[in-house]
C-alpha cells in the first residue's frame, strides 16, 4: 500500500535510533527553575508574585492578559528569588521568575482512567484548558486554548492530532505515544467536545510502527471513530498544512487557517497534556524532551520540569563529547535554535535539545546559484525558493511578495538540499522581516 | 560570489547557525566531477575510433578552458575555482563537439570562447545563458565554417590514414543516403569525436541518473521530441525522410540529451518549463535537420531554446500550496 503524504519534501538522516528506545525518565528536581513568562508569540504574562514569595509547585506565578496567551505556573515548590530578564532559548531575554527549590515534590494523583467528559461543557473545558497553561507542544507552543475557539461561523468537523515528529533525532512525541496513549486519545475526545468535531484523525510516521499500534490499541476501546494514518517518512510531514493534506487531502489556502478547512490540528503531547489537566488540575509544569544529538554522551527522553536549565538537563544525559566546536539547539536540526548559553530554561515549546558536533555542521563557504531546482523540487509549498532567496538578501519586498515569500513555511528543505549551500531560508526570512516591517504602519 | 557563511561562535565556546543546521551530503565540486567521470565512456570511445587526435582535442580545449577559467577569475578578483569541474566539463564537451581533424589553434581559440565570453562575461557560473561548450563551438562554426564540417572516418575502421568523408546527416541530407543504425550506435562512424557513439553517451547518461544529478524529463524528453517530429515527417514521407531512430542516433542529439540539455545552469527550474524546453529543443531539431541549411540541429537548438529560459522560469512558476486565483 501507498502511504499517504504530502508533495516534494526531503529526507534527511533522522538518527531517531539514538533516543527512540529509551523510555521516558523523570529528570531529577531542579533544585532552582527559571520560568519565561514569554513562551510564545503574543503577549507576555503578568507576574502575580515578587521577589521572596513563597510558591507551590503547580501554583499559578504569570497570568494571561491578552487573549492570544497562556499562563504560567510554578514547576517546583520553593521561594521567589528574582523576577527580572533572563535568556530563553528563543533567543533573547525575556522577563523571567526564578525559583529556589524548597526540595519537596507535590504529589499529582496519576491514576490514569477514563475522563468524564459528560458533566463539563465545552465552555469549562475550554477555561480548564486555559488556566492550565496549555500550548502547542510541537514547537511553536501557540495557546491551545485559542486553537480550540473558531469564530461561530467556523465548523470544525475534524480534529487531527499530529504524530509525525518528522524534525531528526525527536523522539519525545513518539515516547508520548508509546507509553501514554490513552491520555492522547481522552485528550483528543476532550478537544473534540470543545470544538464540537465529529471526526478524529492521527498522523503518524511510519517509522513509528509501535507508536501506530499503541495508538490504535488504545483507540478502540477510548476513540473507537479515531482514524489512524500511517503517512510516508519524510520531512516535513509534520508542518501543519503538509499534514492536513495528506491526511484528509484538504488543501488550506494562503493566508488562512485549519479551521477555515474544518480542521483543528493539535500535537500528541499536547493532547496528553489536556488530560493532564483535566483528570487531576494538573498544569503544564513539566514535559517529555528529548536529548539527543551526535556530541551526546548518553541521549535520552526526560520528563523535565520546565524551567529546568539546558545544562542541567544535559549533565543528566551524560554531559558533552567535546566542549567546544558544538551547537546546541533548541529543538530540531531542521529548524530549532542555536543556542548561546546553556543557562536558557527548558520552556512548554522546548520538545527536545539536540547537540551536533561542529563537523556536521554547514561550515562551507556559499557559491552562485546553478538553477539546479533542488530546492523547487524540495519546496512542500511549492515555492521557487532560490528566486525567494535573492529577493529576500537584497531587500526587494515587492517582488518577494509576488513570489509568494509570505506562504513560506521556514521549514528549511531548501537550503538542506542546495549544493551551492546558500542559506536560501535564512534569506528568505529576512524578506519576511523586511515585508512585515514595511507594512507596519509609521515606517516608510 | 563566495563568501563566509554566517556563523559566529558564542562566549561559551558553542557554534551559532541559522536554520537548518544540518546539510545534505553534497556539493557543485561533487555534481561536477561526477559528470566529468559520465564523460568517461564517450572520451573512451573517441580515442579508440580516432586515436591521438582525440586526445590532443580533449587535452587541449580542457587545458585552454582551465586557463581562460583562472585568468578571468583572478582578474575579476574572484576565488578561482578551476578545480571544482564546471571549466573541466566545458572543455570537454567542447572537444567531444569538434572534428577530429580540427586545427589545434582553432579548438583553443573556441574554449576561449566558450569559457570568456560564454561564462565569466555573464558573472561566472551559473549566471550564463547559454551553454558554454555549444556557445564556443556556435563561434567556431561561424570562424571556421569548412573546418568545422571537414570529416573523416574513424581510424579504427579504416586503418591509419585520415580519409575525408561526410557525416551520416550530410549524408542523408545532400545526398539521401543512409548509414547503418548499428554503425550509429556503437560509433563506428564518421562525425564529431564523441558524437559518434550513442552507446557510450547512454552509459554515461545512466551513470548521472543514477547518482540523481540529471532529471529523466530532459534528456528523455528531447529525444522523445526529436523521435516524434521526425517520426511524423517520415510517416509523411518515408521515402525522402530518415526513421526516426536515425534522428536520434546521429549527430549530436545524444551528447546534446544527455550531456547539454540537462546542463543545469541553462535548463528551466520548474517542471512546466523543463517540458517546453525539451519539447522546443527537439521540434527545432528536426526542423532544422530536414530543412535548414545545416545538416545538424542539435547546436542551435539548445542555444535557442537556452535563450528563453529566464522567461521560461518566469511563466512557469508553480502554483503554490494552497493558492486561489
Amino acid at each position: 500500500m501507498r502511504l499517504k503524504t504530502f508533495k516534494h519534501g526531503i529526507h534527511p538522516p533522522y538518527h531517531k535510533d539514538l533516543a527512540a528506545h529509551k523510555g521516558v525518565e523523570r529528570a531529577a528536581l531542579p533544585k532552582a527553575v527559571v520560568i519565561p513568562l514569554q513562551q510564545h508569540i503574543g503577549a507576555p504574562c503578568q507576574p502575580l508574585v515578587k521577589r521572596g514569595d513563597a510558591v507551590e509547585e503547580g501554583q499559578k506565578i504569570g497570568e494571561a492578559v491578552a487573549f492570544v496567551t497562556a499562563p504560567v505556573h510554578a514547576s517546583i515548590s520553593g521561594k521567589v528569588k528574582a523576577v527580572d530578564k533572563h535568556p530563553y532559548p528563543i533567543g533573547g531575554k525575556v522577563v523571567s521568575v526564578t525559583i529556589e527549590g524548597d526540595g519537596s515534590v507535590k504529589e499529582w494523583p496519576e491514576t490514569g482512567g477514563a475522563l468524564d467528559l459528560g458533566s463539563m461543557s465545552p465552555e469549562a473545558l475550554r477555561d480548564a484548558v486555559k488556566a492550565a497553561g496549555i500550548v502547542g507542544m510541537g514547537g511553536a507552543a501557540f495557546p491551545t486554548h485559542v486553537k480550540i475557539s473558531p469564530p461561530k461561523d467556523k465548523r470544525i468537523d475534524t480534529v487531527i492530532l499530529n504524530g509525525c515528529e518528522c524534525e531528526p533525532f525527536l523522539t519525545s512525541d513518539h515516547r508520548v505515544m508509546l507509553e501514554f496513549p490513552e491520555k492522547v486519545l481522552w485528550g483528543m475526545k476532550a478537544i473534540m467536545k470543545v470544538v464540537n468535531a465529529q471526526g478524529a484523525v492521527i498522523g503518524i510516521e511510519e517509522n513509528k510502527r509501535d507508536a501506530i499500534d499503541a495508538i490504535e490499541r488504545a483507540a478502540s476501546s477510548i476513540l473507537p471513530e479515531a482514524k489512524v494514518v500511517p503517512l510516508e517518512t519524510k520531512y516535513p510531514q509534520g508542518a501543519e498544512k503538509m499534514l492536513i493534506m495528506a491526511t484528509v487531502k484538504r488543501k488550506v489556502p494562503v493566508g488562512s487557517l485549519p479551521m477555515d478547512v474544518g480542521v483543528v490540528v493539535n500535537n500528541v503531547g499536547t493532547a496528553a497534556a489536556v488530560y493532564d489537566a483535566l483528570m487531576y488540575g494538573k498544569p503544564l509544569i513539566e514535559r517529555v524532551v528529548t536529548v539527543s544529538g551526535n556530541s551526546l554522551r548518553e541521549p535520552r527522553n526526560l520528563m523535565v520540569r520546565i524551567g529546568t536549565s539546558f545544562k542541567e538537563v544535559l549533565e543528566q544525559c551524560g554531559g558533552l563529547k567535546e566542549d567546544t566546536d558544538i551547537e546546541v539547539i533548541s529543538g530540531g536540526p531542521m529548524m530549532g535554535v542555536s543556542q548561546t548559553t546553556l543557562d536558557v530554561p527548558v520552556i512548554k515549546g522546548t520538545s527536545g535539545i539536540t547537540v551536533l558536533p561542529g563537523g556536521d555542521l554547514k561550515r562551507d563557504v556559499y557559491r552562485s546559484c546553478i538553477r539546479c531546482a533542488s530546492c523547487v523540487e524540495a519546496c512542500p509549498m511549492a515555492l521557487m525558493p532560490y528566486r525567494l532567496g535573492d529577493l529576500g538578501r537584497v531587500e526587494r519586498i515587492e517582488e518577494f511578495k509576488d513570489w509568494g515569500g509570505l506562504s513560506c513555511i521556514e521549514c528549511g528543505c531548501c537550503s538542506f538540499v542546495c549544493p551551492s549551500k546558500r542559506p536560501l531560508v535564512q534569506w528568505i526570512r529576512i524578506g519576511k522581516i523586511k515585508v512585515r516591517e514595511s507594512e507596519r504602519p509609521g515606517t516608510a | 560570489m563566495e563568501k563566509e557563511a554566517k556563523e559566529q561562535e558564542s562566549a561559551v565556546g558553542l557554534i551559532i547557525t541559522s536554520s537548518p543546521h544540518i546539510l545534505k551530503e553534497t556539493s557543485i565540486p561533487k555534481i561536477m566531477h561526477t559528470v566529468i567521470m559520465a564523460l568517461i565512456p564517450a572520451m573512451a570511445v573517441s580515442i579508440y575510433f580516432f586515436r591521438l587526435r582525440a586526445v590532443i582535442m580533449i587535452v587541449t580545449c580542457t587545458l585552454a578552458s582551465m586557463l581562460t577559467e583562472a585568468f578571468f577569475q583572478r582578474l575579476r578578483k574572484r576565488q578561482v575555482t578551476v578545480y571544482d569541474g564546471s571549466a573541466i566539463i566545458t572543455g570537454i564537451l567542447l572537444a567531444l563537439t569538434l572534428p577530429p581533424s580540427f586545427p589545434v589553434f582553432g579548438a583553443v581559440l573556441g574554449a576561449v570562447f566558450a569559457v570568456a565570453i560564454g561564462k565569466q562575461f555573464f558573472g561566472g557560473l551559473g549566471y550564463n545563458i547559454f551553454n558554454p561548450a555549444l556557445l564556443g563551438r556556435a563561434f567556431l562554426q561561424a570562424t571556421y565554417p569548412v573546418l568545422i564540417t571537414t570529416w573523416t572516418e574513424p581510424f579504427a575502421k579504416k586503418g591509419v590514414d585520415a580519409i575525408a568523408t561526410a557525416t551520416p546527416l550530410a549524408l542523408m541530407k545532400f545526398e539521401g543516403k543512409m548509414v547503418p543504425l548499428l554503425d550509429l550506435f556503437f560509433g563506428n562512424t564518421s562525425g564529431s569525436l564523441g558524437e559518434t557513439s550513442a552507446l557510450a553517451i547512454i552509459i554515461g547518461g545512466l551513470y548521472l541518473r543514477y547518482k540523481g544529478y540529471i532529471n529523466w524529463k530532459l534528456p528523455l524528453g528531447y529525444l522523445g521530441a526529436i523521435f516524434v517530429f521526425g517520426g511524423i515527417f517520415w510517416l509523411i514521407n518515408p521515402a525522402k525522410y530518415p526513421v526516426p531512430v536515425f534522428h536520434i542516433l546521429a549527430g549530436g542529439a545524444m551528447l546534446g540529451a544527455w550531456f547539454m540539455v540537462t546542463d543545469m545552469v541553462t535548463s528551466p527550474v520548474t517542471v512546466l518549463g523543463q517540458w517546453i524546453f525539451v519539447i522546443g529543443a527537439g521540434f527545432l531539431v528536426v526542423i532544422i535537420r530536414l530543412f535548414g541549411g545545416l545538416p545538424e540541429g542539435v547546436m542551435y537548438s539548445i542555444l535557442l531554446m537556452n535563450a528563453i529560459v529566464p522567461l521560461l522560469n518566469r511563466w512557469t512558476k508553480p502554483k503554490i500550496f494552497g493558492e486561489v486565483k
